[in-house]
């Protein structure tokens, strides 16, 4: 009896941990500060360890633009985000250069969004997540929660 | 007795968040000055530099390419999307109150819409436009 109430709470909890992407405790303040202005601060297990560090070692041309911060700030993010990377594997591949929206986990997650959406004035791209995921700054990125009225389920 | 002290403390502490853009427009104006003898900080030349379009950067060719059309109002990233708080002081005291913040962002956003450095002169008149704006 124990074992069934046991899979059945584990059954209901794992699903709403795989939308609970808070960013970790030891995240440094220059995280937030430098890769958080311009879009959200990433939970680093959106991308593995070696694309965060092709991200990292090409700032001065990031997206087409100069993002370049010191040297003491660049290993220390990169540290950070090396340290809470995302499983490869289990992430796919995410392209050249990386985008966490071309890797499969990001893709098929994100299947049911209709393509004209993506460019919608309220979206604008795949890298504002809080158009859509109001509790994103947090971390909450549940589909219950989600700020596009035709996506409401 | 002990409150004095808190109180001054305080005191020093709103008048140091109140005055901090004036100081940061000193500090540019003065680096100007010595370049262009006689310069002033002149907040409707910063309302121009605001408005210019600049044949550098396609996505973003003017500040209010993000900033929309008024200080006053909060912004959008042209290209992530993501929402940008107002520049006006008066709607956002956080704005212009670390110099070294607001340099970062001279540096970072006059590379990528106008195509070089932004002058000492150009960045007083930006911060005394912005400090203006009601």
């Amino acid at each position: 009896m124990k074992r069934i109430v046991l899979s059945l709470l584990l059954g209901t909890a794992l699903p709403a941990l795989a939308d609970r992407l808070p960013l970790p405790a030891d995240t440094p303040a220059s995280y937030p500060a430098e890769c958080g202005s311009c879009h959200l601060a990433y939970p680093p297990a959106l991308l593995a360890g070696g694309d965060w560090q092709r991200i990292m070692a090409g700032l001065d041309d990031h997206f087409a633009t100069d993002t370049a911060v010191d040297t003491q700030k660049r290993q220390e993010i990169t540290a950070f985000l090396e340290r809470h990377a995302g499983n490869a594997g289990k992430l796919g591949n995410a392209g050249d250069p990386p985008r966490i929206s071309t890797t499969a986990r990001f893709v098929r997650k994100h299947r049911e969004v209709p393509a004209k959406l993506w460019h919608d004035p309220r979206v604008k791209s795949a890298a504002n997540c809080e158009a859509c995921h109001r509790g994103a700054t947090e971390g909450r990125y549940s589909e219950h929660d989600i700020a596009i009225p035709e996506l409401k389920r | 007795m002990r409150v004095l002290p808190a109180l001054c403390l305080l005191l020093v502490g709103t008048a140091c968040h109140a005055e901090a853009p004036q100081q940061i427009i000193q500090t540019y104006a003065a680096d100007a000055a010595a370049r262009q003898p006689g310069f002033t900080p002149s907040a409707k030349r910063g309302e121009t530099l605001f408005r210019q379009h600049f044949a550098h950067n396609d996505k973003m060719p003017a500040c209010t390419s993000c900033h929309t059309d008024s200080p006053l109002n909060a912004g959008q990233h042209a290209v992530t999307g993501k929402a940008i708080r107002p520049l006006a002081v008066a709607v956002n005291g956080e704005r212009f109150a670390d110099p070294a913040k607001v340099e970062k962002w001279f540096g970072r956003n006059c590379k990528e819409v106008v195509g070089r450095a932004c002058t000492p002169g150009e960045k007083a008149d930006f911060v005394a436009y912005m400090s203006a704006v009601r």
